[in-house]
C-alpha cells in the first residue's frame, strides 16, 4: 500500500511539473517529465516480454532436443522430393512402354485383319466355282504366305502383351515409394502438431512423437520399398540387378 | 501344382498369375500379406510359395521364417520376389531359408529361370 501511495504522490508530483513546465513553454522539460511518468509502464512490458522470451526459447531448445524433426526436414524431406520425383519418371516410363507396345500392335492387328477379310472373300469366290485356275494358284500362293506371315505376327502380338503386361509393374513400386512418403508426412505432421502444442501455451513437453513405422521388427527386417536414385537409400549397400543378387546368393552357397 | 502369390498390391499379384499361367501353372491362389497366407498354407495343398517382402502386418520375411518354423510346411519352397535391394536383407532371407530371390523391377524370363532352377535343386535333393 505504501507503495502504492508513494507512486501515486509521485506522479501527481510530475504531473505538477508536467503543467508548470508546459505553462513556462519548455517543450524539452515536458517531454522529459513525460518519459519519468512512462517508465515504470514501459519497466513491467519489459518484464513480461522477458518472461515471454524465455518461455519461447525454452520451448525451442526442448524442441530442438527431440532432433527427429531435424532429421525430418534436413534428410527426409529432400529425399520425399526425390521419391515423388522418381514416381513421376517410373509412371511416364511405364505409360511410354505400353503406348510403344500398342504402336506396334496396332498394325499388325490391322493388316491381320485386312489380309483375312481380302483372302476370305477369295474363299468364297473359290467355293462358288467363281475362280479360275491362274486366280486360283494366286490365292493358293496368297494363302501359303499368310499363314506363313501371320504365324510370326500372332507370335510378335503374344510379346507385345508381355510388354504391356509387364509395364504394369510400375503400379507396385510406385505405390511403395508413394506409402514411404505418405507415412513421412504423417509424421512431419504429428512433430509440428508438437511444436504447435509447445509455442502455444506452456503445456507439458511434447511426448517425442512415435515413428510411423512398426519399431517391433529390427531395421533390416522391415520392408523398404524401391531403392530410389539420390537419396538416402543409395547410402546403404544395395543391389543394382537381379546379376548382382545371384552373385550374392552364389556366394552364400546358393 | 498349386502355388500360392503373396503381395499387397493386386496389380503384381495378377502379373505374377499372368507369367505363371504362360509357364503352364494354372493353379494359383492370392495373399495380400503374410497374416492371410499363412492360414491358407497351414490349411495344406500348396506347393510352392511366391512372396512380397514389404506389406502391411506379416511381412515376407516374417511370413518365410514361419513357414520353415512349422513342421506341416518347413519343405515348402519359397520364391521372394521384392524391390527390397539391401544386401543385408538378401543375406537374411538366405540365411532364413529362402529358395530364390527376384529383385524387382524383373522380366518374364528371369520369374521361369528361377522357378526352373529351384525345381531342379529340390530334384537333386531327391
Amino acid at each position: 500500500m505504501d507503495n502504492d501511495e508513494e507512486r501515486l504522490s509521485l506522479q501527481l508530483e510530475l504531473a505538477r511539473r508536467l503543467v508548470e513546465r508546459l505553462e513556462a513553454g519548455d517543450p524539452g522539460g515536458a517531454d522529459e517529465i513525460i518519459r519519468q511518468l512512462r517508465l515504470p509502464y514501459e519497466r513491467e512490458l519489459f518484464d513480461e516480454l522477458g518472461k515471454l522470451t524465455r518461455d519461447l526459447h525454452e520451448a525451442l531448445n526442448s524442441f530442438r532436443g527431440d532432433s527427429r524433426l531435424i532429421e525430418l526436414t534436413r534428410d527426409e524431406i529432400p529425399d520425399a522430393k526425390e521419391r515423388l520425383n522418381y514416381v513421376v519418371s517410373m509412371t511416364e516410363q511405364a505409360t511410354h512402354r505400353t503406348l510403344n507396345a500398342l504402336d506396334e500392335s496396332m498394325p499388325i492387328a490391322e493388316s491381320l485383319h485386312e489380309r483375312s477379310a481380302t483372302l476370305h472373300e477369295q474363299w468364297n469366290r473359290f467355293r462358288n466355282r467363281e475362280l479360275s485356275v491362274d486366280e486360283f494358284r494366286e490365292l493358293a500362293r496368297e494363302l501359303d504366305d499368310f499363314l506363313t506371315r501371320s504365324g510370326q505376327e500372332t507370335e510378335r502380338l503374344k510379346s507385345l502383351m508381355s510388354e504391356i503386361l509387364m509395364a504394369q509393374d510400375y503400379q507396385d513400386l510406385t505405390g511403395q515409394i508413394i506409402r514411404r512418403v505418405i507415412r513421412l508426412v504423417q509424421e512431419v505432421e504429428e512433430n509440428l502438431v508438437g511444436l504447435i502444442r509447445l509455442s502455444s501455451a506452456r503445456m507439458d513437453l511434447p511426448k517425442a512423437a512415435k515413428p510411423a513405422a512398426d519399431e517391433s521388427a529390427s531395421p533390416e527386417t522391415r520392408g523398404h520399398g524401391p531403392i530410389v536414385p539420390n537419396t538416402q537409400d543409395a547410402v546403404a549397400e544395395v543391389v543394382t540387378s537381379q546379376d548382382d543378387v545371384d552373385a550374392l546368393l552364389s556366394s552364400l552357397g546358393f | 501344382m498349386k502355388i500360392l502369390i503373396v503381395d499387397d498390391f493386386s496389380t503384381m499379384r495378377r502379373i505374377i498369375k499372368n507369367l505363371l499361367r504362360e509357364l503352364g501353372f494354372n493353379n494359383t491362389m492370392e495373399a495380400d500379406d503374410g497374416s492371410t497366407a499363412l492360414p491358407m498354407l497351414k490349411g495344406g495343398g500348396f506347393d510352392f510359395l511366391i512372396t512380397d517382402w514389404n506389406m502391411p502386418n506379416m511381412e515376407g520375411i516374417a511370413l518365410l521364417k514361419a513357414v520353415r518354423a512349422d513342421p506341416a510346411l518347413k519343405s515348402l519352397p519359397v520364391l521372394m520376389v521384392t524391390a527390397e535391394a539391401k544386401r543385408d536383407q538378401i543375406v537374411e532371407a538366405a540365411q532364413a531359408g529362402v529358395n530364390g530371390y527376384i529383385v524387382k523391377p524383373f522380366t518374364a524370363e528371369t520369374l521361369k529361370e528361377k522357378i526352373d532352377k529351384i525345381f531342379e535343386r529340390l530334384d537333386a535333393q531327391g
